[in-house]
């Protein structure tokens, strides 16, 4: 049995503690924000925040985060619904084109500005690896520089 | 217009009145309509819906993979509406289906999106859809207030009679115009110039959903009973299974089912790609741990020796040989017996997979007497013929629901994953959800075909070309279609009336057929991305190799604005000035022709995509073997802009997909295996791959628009390779760039 906190529930799951995170939040919670790219820890799409720190869900055995706090992106925007400032900077550059890669590259986006608050495009390269298919690069270093001139205070879930 | 077009054409108008008809209206020439009622009285024909408080809901009928049709086909239908855009919420329609007394009609108008149409195809439709609505809320208007149409007009989401000084809320008014008759045809549509809503910048009508995770997927499909299943496939091309052991399988907790997949018929169509054993479980991951304790036993392939190296072999010998001639204007021969100078140079350009970034699935839930497909799909219609193929169901007793799609290019316009869903809830009388690994997906696609290309100029002592050839040795998308001979296969591959036929006299084209297991398919701009390379990384050697400007060379053959005759898919006509304009465009933007230091350099290119213009202009500097591209100016013209702020983005993704492509991204064969399996060996360019400097700019033409989703790929990759040669020297003549430029 494994207890967690996800978006401020609490939560357990008795399955293979083995599985991975993803498949826990996908299929055991119904949580289809966090999405399913590769598997091995490549894409980023599944990225969400295990005790404030961008992780790959798809290569992070359920067991591993045992009493743990998760966040996903339905739980980044403030309970009233106001966006945190790189959902905001998303919106306000239009970034996504099919939009599938773009939870995971928020959720990384919203940690690597809590470790680098004013980014260079070269701190961009260095440390966005999220894969966009559709090539939405160009509004993605647009909004990662929109959103730290937002001041995104990270997240306080 | 084609004849096709012309039937489409007609199509749509039937269905734009049919679509606007409620019970016991007019249903001209669809009596299967007639007595159809549409769910709801707050609904002016299938597409428009109008609330009490105003607020409009616009029904878009095709699918949406990240191109924009979900924002821009309602922008046509708000902008003939007269409503404003803030009012307008989008719902997705389902695959509008009818059976007819000679076949199927489709009452949405035909839908699937493929080859940059989902907006021109329905262009005039949509237009009308609006225009249509907003002329039955003025007659409902002028009727309650006993007035003459033409009194009252329209403000946004208002009917306005000036005679009267009356206003009245569309919302008012709908329930008594969804019961008026239809006009026979579709009232005049607005000037170009009173648009307020098309050609303006408006966003992504989903991307709050998209941003807080709430859009659905076809991944995110979850419903009642709905059980889970993934395919052990065949790792052999078109090996099939011999016999399987599923004791270990079973024992993993939450596996419900093993059981076989038939695979394709050697040499058939495809229905599915592989052969396989299907594992049912309470939960992906436990299908998942199922099928990896799956032990198979395969049968040998006829395709087990398959191996790329031979195929490249094989296609360099061909080209020592004559090939089928399919194309031969003027007197090649004799212009190049006359030539001053010949040029001759080969080009290889990969398979490639298209790995949209949300991995095949789909729902299905196959009973008695019916289906429920929901799919993240091109091809609505398709997924409801492979259904049908599979449960034997009649058609219209399949419904297919579209979700959106996490990436086409072109991947999803073939439905196998929708078959083998179908075949696996068929089995097993479950709602399923398949769902593919990204394994599944990079190593059982419909590959881009790979080629080698053998390009011949000749050229007069003024520096003209007067000869050109384009011999093409490679393995054609269209085999394995039926009714399709073998002396049509060249025409996936080459398409003759590009560039440079009708500019240059005496231009041939010479096709070789090769074979090799891999399937193949429709990626993302299909020939043109090998095309637009070869041909603009071939002008540029032979303005190199004649002492001449790369540019001016271009420039000089491309010439002013004229209409050429085009027959292929995007014609009929092919204006080349429109390629000089944003040739000479992107060239001075990005400061061509300047003197640049060792190490750096600039590279250009366009091409005309399926009636659609582009060119690029990147810099690059290569130092210690490594590249780094500066700057890219890229610029479309696309004729009218409807959703400019997606124009932009197809234009920045497309150049982005271009150079991602060039740059890492190749498949290969080993013994009848696909070798590459994910993204750490099939590496999609990341965020550092693309510079900060990057321009998209986009031309306006004129009022008619083209498509945008393709056109900003194929001169990508060719002015990238154009930059490294200005800067190095070294000219990369196949593809992947890879680590060619380390030694
Ligand atoms: S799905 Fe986890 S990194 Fe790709
Ligand atoms: S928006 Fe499609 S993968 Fe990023």
């Amino acid at each position: 049995m494994t207890n967690f906190t996800i978006n401020t529930k609490s939560v357990s799951f008795d399955g293979d503690e083995n599985t991975p995170l993803l498949w826990v939040i996908r299929d055991a919670l119904n949580m289809t924000g966090t999405k399913f790219g590769c598997g091995i820890g490549q894409c980023g799409a599944c990225t969400v925040h295990i005790d404030g720190r961008a992780r790959r869900s798809c290569i992070t055995p359920v067991s591993t985060v045992d009493g743990q706090t998760i966040t996903t992106i339905e739980g980044l925007a403030a309970p009233d619904g106001e966006l945190h400032p790189v959902q905001q900077a998303w919106l306000e550059h239009d970034v996504p084109q099919c939009g599938y890669c773009q939870a995971g590259q928020i959720m990384a986006t919203v940690d690597f500005l809590k470790r680098y608050p004013k980014p260079s495009d070269e701190d961009i390269d260095n440390n966005m690896t999220n894969i966009c298919r559709c090539g939405t690069y160009v509004r993605i270093r647009k909004a990662i520089h929109r959103a730290a001139e937002l001041n995104a205070p990270g997240e306080d879930s | 217009m084609s004849a096709v077009a012309d039937k489409v054409g007609m199509t749509r108008r039937r269905f734009l009145i049919a679509g606007s008809g409620v019970a016991g209206s007019l249903v001209l020439g669809l009596p299967a309509f007639a007595g159809a009622p549409l769910d709801s009285d707050r609904l002016i024909g299938f597409f428009v819906q109008i609330e009490t408080d105003g607020s409009v809901i616009i029904g878009s009928n095709q699918p949406e993979i990240g191109q924009g049709v979900r924002t821009a086909l309602p922008m046509l239908v708000a902008e003939e509406l007269d409503v404003d855009w803030s009012m307008v919420s989008v719902r997705q329609m389902p695959l509008g289906i009818v059976k007819t007394a000679d076949g199927y009609d489709w009452k949405y108008g035909v839908q699937g999106v493929g080859g940059s149409t989902g907006l021109t195809e329905n262009f005039d439709h949509m237009r009308q859809v609006g225009r249509t609505a907003r002329g039955q809320l003025i007659k409902a208007a002028a009727k309650r207030l006993g007035v003459p149409e033409e009194q009252c007009s329209t403000r946004p989401g208002v009917v306005i009679c000036s005679a009267l000084g009356t206003e009245i809320p569309y919302g008012e008014l709908v329930s008594e115009a969804s019961r008026l008759p239809l006009p026979a045809e579709s009232p005049a549509l607005k000037s170009i110039d009173d648009y307020r809503i098309v050609g303006s910048r408006q966003k992504t009508i989903d991307a709050r959903d998209i941003v807080t995770g709430k859009t659905r997927y076809g991944v995110d499909t979850v419903a009642a009973e709905m059980r889970y299943a993934v395919i052990a496939r065949a790792p052999v091309l078109n090996a099939t299974v011999r016999s399987f052991d599923d004791r270990d399988a079973r024992k993993v907790a939450g596996v419900l089912d093993v059981f076989e997949i038939k695979g394709p018929e050697l040499d058939a169509p495809y229905l599915i790609l592989a052969s396989g054993v299907a594992v049912v479980a309470t939960s992906t991951w436990a299908a998942m741990q199922g099928r990896d304790a799956l032990t198979i036993e395969w049968n040998e392939s006829p395709n087990a020796n398959d191996n790329s190296q031979a195929f490249w072999r094989e296609n360099e010998n061909a080209l020592k040989e004559k090939g089928q001639v399919v194309l031969d204007d003027g007197d090649f021969d004799a212009a190049m017996e006359s030539a001053e100078k010949v040029v001759v140079r080969q080009y290889r350009v990969p398979f490639v997979s298209h790995a949209p970034l949300e991995p095949q699935n789909c729902y299905a839930f196959v009973e008695e007497d019916r289906c429920h497909i929901i799919a993240p799909t091109q091809s609505p219609s398709g997924s409801s013929r492979s259904a049908a193929a599979v449960t034997g169901l009649p058609r219209e007793n399949i419904r297919v629901d579209m979700t959106r799609v996490g990436g086409g290019f072109g991947r999803r316009l073939t439905t196998d994953y929708v078959a083998e869903a179908a075949m696996v809830s068929k089995h097993t009388g479950w709602p399923i959800k398949l769902q593919w690994s990204r394994e599944d997906d990079v190593k059982n696609d419909f590959y881009r075909p790979g080629g080698l290309h053998e390009m011949h100029a000749g050229v007069n002592g003024n520096g003209e070309i007067t000869a050109w050839a384009q011999r093409l040795a490679s393995a054609s998308k269209y085999y394995r279609r039926p009714d399709m001979p073998d002396e049509n296969l060249f025409g996936a591959e080459l398409y003759v009336d590009d560039f440079p036929r009708r500019i240059i006299d005496n231009v041939r084209m010479e096709y070789f057929h090769n074979t090799i297991g891999l399937p193949r398919g429709s990626w993302r701009a299909p020939a043109h991305t090998a095309n637009a390379f070869v041909i603009q990384s071939f002008l540029d050697e032979v303005a190199y190799e004649t002492g001449q400007d790369s540019l001016q060379l271009r420039l000089k053959l491309l010439g002013e604005d004229r209409e050429l005759e085009y027959g292929g898919h995007g014609g009929e006509t092919f204006n080349p000035g429109r390629l000089s304009r944003l040739l000479t465009f992107v060239a001075e933007q990005i400061g061509y022709g300047q003197k640049l230091q060792q190490g750096r350099g600039i590279g250009i290119a366009t091409h005309c995509t399926f009636g659609g213009y582009a060119a690029h202009a990147m810099e690059v500097t290569v130092a210690d073997g490594k590249l780094r591209i500066e700057r890219i100016v890229a610029a479309i013209d696309c004729g009218l802009a409807v959703h400019p702020n997606a124009v932009e983005a197809q234009l920045q993704g497309g150049t982005i997909d271009g150079i991602s492509t060039a740059l890492g991204l190749e498949i290969t064969v080993e013994n009848g295996q696909v070798q590459q399996s994910n993204f750490h060996d099939y590496p999609l360019a990341k965020i550092a791959a693309i510079p900060a400097l990057f321009e998209s700019h986009i031309l306006p033409y004129d009022d008619k628009p083209t498509g945008v989703g393709e056109m900003g790929i194929p001169s990508a990759a060719p002015a990238l390779t154009n930059a490294i040669f200005a800067a190095t020297g070294i000219r990369i003549r196949s593809l992947p760039i890879a680590e060619q430029l380390e030694s």
